[in-house]
């Protein structure tokens, strides 16, 4: 089995270790592992998109994966550390689905995006089209994480990790979208994540808890 | 100076003075001059463009031309009205304690840097970083939804943060599709988003990732735009947020989501020859137009019943876009164009009126015309206008989208003449009730600026009675290009 290349497997790899890690942070209750769970996530992607960079000689892809590991693997976990010790809240996760039931809709869907993408992936022609739907797995599968969630802080980690989801999609399909743009929703999402950082305390002065059930109350009489 | 770089830099460097200085006395002037200079500038631009045709700037990083052109000039006018407006609203609001010198601080440094994100849209060339732009202006505003710090309007913010955010992750990665269809055929060149370049080979992208992406791209951008079934943070953030914040999202927001959705439906058009983008924006328009006709009726809080007006007519125009051809496109455009200023008038008045009777609920806002005949007038008219009654502009645009779908897709005719139906019924009782009758509110210690307005109303008014012939000719041009 010689045919595939040592660095198609490894990408192969990394893409189900990603993949692994979505259903884990599905299945994870506890707060602290769940952003552990999407540090490794983001420290895998990073490894991932090295292994096309080297193997491809792209040079803006070193700068993707560079930027992938201090934004996704080490600067958002760290902010949401502080932000769970800041706003001390150490409380499980509640899910509103109980977890099985939720592994089982994940793996639903992960069939269902394996099929959309396959009619694409077999038009393109990257090194590691072969993780598109594993890409388009991890994205839904944490949006279902945003859905069956009723805490704040892991809505926005099904909100980053769906980001991560993203990122994959762009780097198997068509070896990473232009740096300029790259840069750009890299930015969005610090920005993004310090505003929801500021959004937590506002939420917490207001309610004194993160459940957003308590953000129920607007509805179309 | 060159007047695009002026128009983009004016409303980023004021953004980030009034970050500093935003909560002193004379900062709304300073929010007002900054806007002046903005519209001026894209005014100066407008006249350049129908002189000289389109052309670029920064190399092939921005791209103007008479679709963008024309919605910048009004995303600037109604930037300018607004922040006119909100100077004596604000300092009502902070009178009556509802708001901190440091909250208007990040009031006016947002909605500064908030314009520039939306010039940022309609401007670039790259559609990456159109998408980058649409984000940044959901998180400029997302602060501004939750400036009252109400349990109600944090959950209002949080509502607007997550489904937009996940409906621009949609978009995003309808974005990267897009890409990999464009990359094929230009290839792996950092040109393969920008649009210039693509409309140049649209026949060729590859035809199913084409309808994936533009499948993408719709239900995206659509959520911003506020089409059924991802709308349900529209009303809520319209509701909660303060007055000129619902202003010009309503007015301003929604359209630059919509000519991101037309930009990539030029795209899938040239890919897929069927009429299959056009379609799908048709089911989707129809589909959000019923429904929130429907919901008006139930609507108890003016804000929310008002932005749910704006659904109403978001669905209208993406039906128009959606039908296609120079008619339709053109009338989409005039639509576009009437329900911004109208809109945005309509929440100046609605603002001034919850500010006099400090209440957002309908049955207790009484007899406007004793307390401020201006301020009752101009909600009448504007509800006249909106609703589409002749003369105003509104009804031009109206009466063109639905003689169009009479003549090429007639089934759809009575669905949107139920639809408007049921909005007129729903809205006109209400503000009925609301202006006429007695009433009981007290004095503002700030005189209200009702010039906005008027000046909007006095705008859609004699749209409405007399287009001029350049401005046809610049609409055409623009609904042509849309194809």
């Amino acid at each position: 089995m010689s045919s595939v290349p040592l660095s198609a497997q490894l990408i192969n790899l990394f893409a189900s270790v990603i993949l692994l890690m979505a259903f884990a942070m599905l299945a994870q209750r506890r707060v602290l592992p769940l952003i552990n769970l999407f540090a490794i996530q983001g420290a895998v992607l990073a490894a991932s998109t090295g292994v096309v960079a080297v193997t491809t000689h792209q040079a803006h892809l070193y700068w993707s994966a560079g930027l992938t590991l201090a934004l996704k693997a080490l600067l958002l976990p760290w902010i949401l550390h502080r932000l769970v010790r800041r706003l001390n809240v150490k409380w499980d996760v509640e899910s509103l689905i109980n977890i099985p039931t939720t592994m089982i809709v994940g793996i639903v869907l992960v069939v269902v995006a394996f099929n959309v993408a396959l009619p694409i992936s077999q038009l393109s022609s990257t090194i590691s089209r072969g993780t598109l739907g594993i890409a388009l797995a991890s994205v839904m599968l944490a949006f279902l994480m945003m859905i069956t969630r009723s805490k704040a802080i892991p809505q926005v980690v099904g909100f980053l990790a769906m980001e991560n989801g993203l990122f994959l999609a762009a780097t198997s399909a068509t070896y990473g979208m232009p740096m300029v743009v790259e840069l750009g929703i890299a930015l969005d999402v610090l920005v993004g994540a310090i505003i929801l950082g500021v959004f937590f305390f506002q939420i917490r002065e207001q309610f004194d808890s993160l459940d957003i059930r308590h953000l129920e109350r607007l509805k179309d009489s | 100076m060159d007047t695009f770089v002026l128009m983009l830099a004016i409303p980023l460097v004021s953004g980030m003075l009034l970050t500093v200085v935003g909560e002193r006395e004379w900062a709304p002037n300073l929010n007002i001059v900054a806007s002046l200079g903005t519209f001026l500038s894209s005014a100066l631009l407008t006249g350049e463009i129908i002189a000289d045709g389109p052309r670029m700037a920064f190399g092939e990083m921005f791209f103007i031309d008479s679709l963008n052109v024309f919605l910048v000039t009004l995303t600037a006018f109604v930037g300018l009205t607004t922040s006119i407006f909100s100077g004596p609203y604000m300092k009502n609001e902070q009178e009556h304690g509802r708001l901190t010198k440091g909250r208007m601080r990040l009031y006016k440094s947002m909605f500064q840097l908030f314009m520039f994100t939306m010039l940022a849209a309609l401007t670039t060339n790259n559609l990456g970083i159109l998408w980058v732009a649409m984000e940044a202006a959901t998180l400029t505003t997302v602060l501004l939804v939750s400036l009252y710090r109400t349990p109600a309007s944090l959950e209002a913010a949080w509502k607007y943060f997550i489904l937009c955010g996940v409906g621009i992750a949609q978009a995003l990665f309808g974005t990267i599709l897009l890409y990999f269809a464009a990359e094929r055929v230009l290839g792996e060149t950092g040109n393969a988003l920008l649009w210039t370049r693509l409309v140049d080979v649209k026949g060729q992208l590859e035809p199913t990732v084409m309808a994936l992406a533009f499948i993408f791209l719709l239900v995206g951008y659509g959520t911003k735009v506020g089409l059924a079934p991802l709308h349900n943070w529209l009303p809520d953030a319209h509701a909660e947020g303060p007055t000129p914040v619902s202003a010009v999202l309503s007015g301003l927001l929604l359209n630059v989501a919509l000519y991101a959705i037309l930009r990539c439906k030029v795209l899938a058009d040239g890919a897929l020859p069927g009429g299959f983008a056009g379609n799908l924006m048709m089911g989707f328009g129809l589909l959000t137009l019923v429904m929130a006709a429907f919901f008006l009726s139930r609507q108890k809080d003016i804000k929310r019943m008002f932005a749910y007006s704006s659904i109403e007519h978001m669905g209208l125009i993406t039906f128009a876009f959606g039908m296609g051809g120079v008619v339709a496109n053109f009338a989409g455009l005039l639509h576009m164009t009437m329900h911004s200023l109208t809109k945005s008038a309509i929440f100046f008045a609605v603002g001034h009126a919850t500010q006099k009777t400090g209440t957002q609920i309908m049955e207790n806002i009484r007899g406007l015309l004793r307390i401020n005949p201006v301020i009752g007038w101009g909600l009448m008219l504007g509800t006249l206008a909106i609703l589409g009654m002749p003369p105003f502009g509104v009804f031009a645009s109206e009466f063109m989208i639905l003689t169009h779908a009479m003549k090429h897709h007639p089934w759809a005719t009575p669905v949107l003449l139920l639809a408007l139906g049921v909005a007129f019924a729903s809205i006109f009782g209400r503000v009925q009730s609301m202006v006429f009758g007695e009433t009981h509110a007290k004095r503002l210690p700030h005189a209200p600026a009702i010039t906005p307005v008027f000046l909007h109303l006095a705008i859609v008014l004699a749209l409405g009675l007399y287009i001029p012939p350049y401005l046809t000719r610049w609409f055409h041009e623009a609904a042509k290009m849309i194809g």
